[in-house]
């Protein structure tokens, strides 16, 4: 699965996609690959403040919950309610399937990101 | 996305080998490393599926057996086991469990009535050696032996619907001969003398089969049964549907829903136990139990609102006062809804009774219901 060479990501396998001074935010194929099924989706409420590498929520699949890492800080402009009901979206199209929206608070956030090609040779080494 | 890992000396069946060629995602259970489940099917959902619509196949060796032979084996076992064994007729077996002399329990077992005073427990996997020991130290003063043969075995479970239509190609026993909870021995995949037994651990139909431990043996086995499984689909299954299946079908898990500090009545599992049979360990406390009431029973949840009541998790009443918790919560990949396992008090095990449990900062609504959560429709 290709990495999409205009996201940039984080250690902990979100993505950001950045446009202008807001970015969607959703986690990687790696991810949800280890993840399994995904069934349950918790996010934040619009107008949230979240922080860079701190949790904004979670993903669950059947055997396990897991935290959600702000790639940059921000504020929550929107939420993908269509998670709610069909969390498979995930599994199906991670690099599609945004969870939120952020105004950013400091674009220079991204700068401690990995690009795909960073992200990429991160993952293969974690093998 | 947080992430795990786990390394360490963990114990394997003879068939680690075979599920890291097919891929198997493996945890440490219990000590052992295992597969949770086969990414390659399609995973967890697709293999709780394929169980309850299909067939499917478990490596379940690393679970216990302890083999008690003797003229005073029947004795030993009605000692240490609280069903009534002498019940159990040749080639039937029983759930039961062994209990402490405070009427918690050392551990749950399918007691196999092998031959006139030759018993086979099966027990868990994370606790052999403790209850070869209890075994061991407990049966001593009766005529008879205890061995741990547990390593002589890869045992094999094959469950679902198709599950006596794949083993059937593989042995000339007739299956539909073998009723619910009995056993025959035959010639399984060539070998001789193979236990075929009509138990398991998914509320579906279904056997298991005990072959030898070598892995040659083992591999081949398993071999066999997905070529056979092949036309109705079957699926290689870990623990992770394993989970999923037993608690859709209420049942306990050690360590979760029985352990060393929870009785038989709170458990539900009074029908297991045969008050009225000779004495037994853990029989005098268990009528004091009786007699001082429950504190807190084994009820049913499925939650209301959305999230996904998890094992841990607390629970609280109406009023907001923190009543009791989960011991076994998931989403439940063929009822489509999230159900739990929870101790709570009496006074709240009504079904249809409310209650609201903390998933992380939320308080999420349940419901109390009917257990089993599934049962699988009757053979016509």
């Amino acid at each position: 699965m290709a990495y999409p060479k205009e996201y940039k990501y984080t250690k902990e396998h979100e993505w950001i996609q950045v446009q202008g001074s807001t970015g969607a935010v959703g986690i990687t194929d790696h991810a949800q690959e280890s993840l399994g099924d995904i069934v349950f989706v918790e996010l934040p409420k619009v107008g949230a403040e979240v922080q860079a590498g701190k949790s904004f929520g979670t993903v669950e699949s059947v055997k396990a919950v897991s935290e959600l890492y702000a790639p940059v800080s921000g504020k929550v402009t929107a939420i993908n309610e269509e998670l709610n009901q069909s969390p498979e979206t995930v599994n199906k199209d991670a690099h599609k399937a945004w969870m939120i929206k952020l105004a950013l608070n400091n674009p220079k956030d991204l700068d401690a990101l990995l690009s795909a090609e960073q992200y990429e040779a991160y993952i293969a080494e974690e093998k | 996305m947080s992430s795990s890992t786990t390394t360490g000396a963990l114990r394997k069946t003879a068939l680690n080998e075979l599920h890291r060629r097919l891929g198997a995602k493996m945890v440490d259970f219990g000590g052992w490393d295992m597969p949770v489940e086969y990414p390659a099917g399609g995973g967890l959902m697709k293999e709780h599926l394929g169980v309850r619509t299909g067939v499917g196949i478990f490596d379940v060796s690393h679970m216990g057996d302890i083999h008690i032979r003797g003229p005073q084996a029947l004795d030993a076992v009605q000692w240490i086991s609280m069903n009534d064994a002498s019940r159990l007729q040749e080639g039937q077996a029983h759930y039961s469990a062994l209990l402490y002399p405070e009427g918690t329990f050392v551990d749950d077992v399918i007691v196999h009535k092998m031959g006139p005073n030759d018993y086979l427990l099966v027990i868990n996997a994370g606790t052999r050696e403790k209850d070869y020991e209890w075994v061991r130290k407990n049966v001593s003063r009766f005529r008879c032996h205890a061995d741990d043969v547990g390593n002589y075995y890869t045992q094999i479970a094959i469950q679902g619907p198709k599950a006596e239509a794949t083993l059937q190609k593989l042995t000339e026993v007739d299956l539909s001969q073998i009723k619910n909870y009995w056993f025959k021995h035959g010639t399984v995949c060539g070998l001789p003398n193979t236990l075929i037994a009509r138990t398991g651990y998914t509320a579906e139909d279904g056997f298991e089969i005990y072959v030898p431990s070598d892995v040659p043996t083992s591999e081949r086995v398993w071999t066999e049964v997905m070529a056979a499984g092949k036309e109705f689909g079957v699926l290689p299954c870990g623990l992770g549907a394993r989970n999923t299946l037993r608690l859709e079908g209420k049942m306990a898990l050690y360590g979760h829903e029985i352990s060393d500090t929870i009785n038989v009545w709170e458990a539900a599992l009074d029908r297991f136990c045969k008050m009225e049979k000779t004495d037994f360990i853990g029989r005098a406390a268990l009528d004091k139990a009786k007699a001082a009431g429950l504190s807190r029973v084994l009820a049913g949840l499925e939650a209301v609102d959305r999230g996904i009541p998890r094992d841990g998790y607390k629970v609280f009443d109406r009023a907001g006062s923190e009543v009791g918790y989960i011991t076994s919560g998931s989403y439940a990949p063929f009822l489509k809804k999230s159900i739990a396992l929870a101790y709570v008090p009496p006074s709240e095990s009504e079904i249809d009774n409310e209650v609201f449990v903390q998933v992380r900062s939320e308080k999420v609504k349940c419901k109390v219901v009917p257990t089993p959560f599934y049962k699988r429709p009757k053979k016509t």
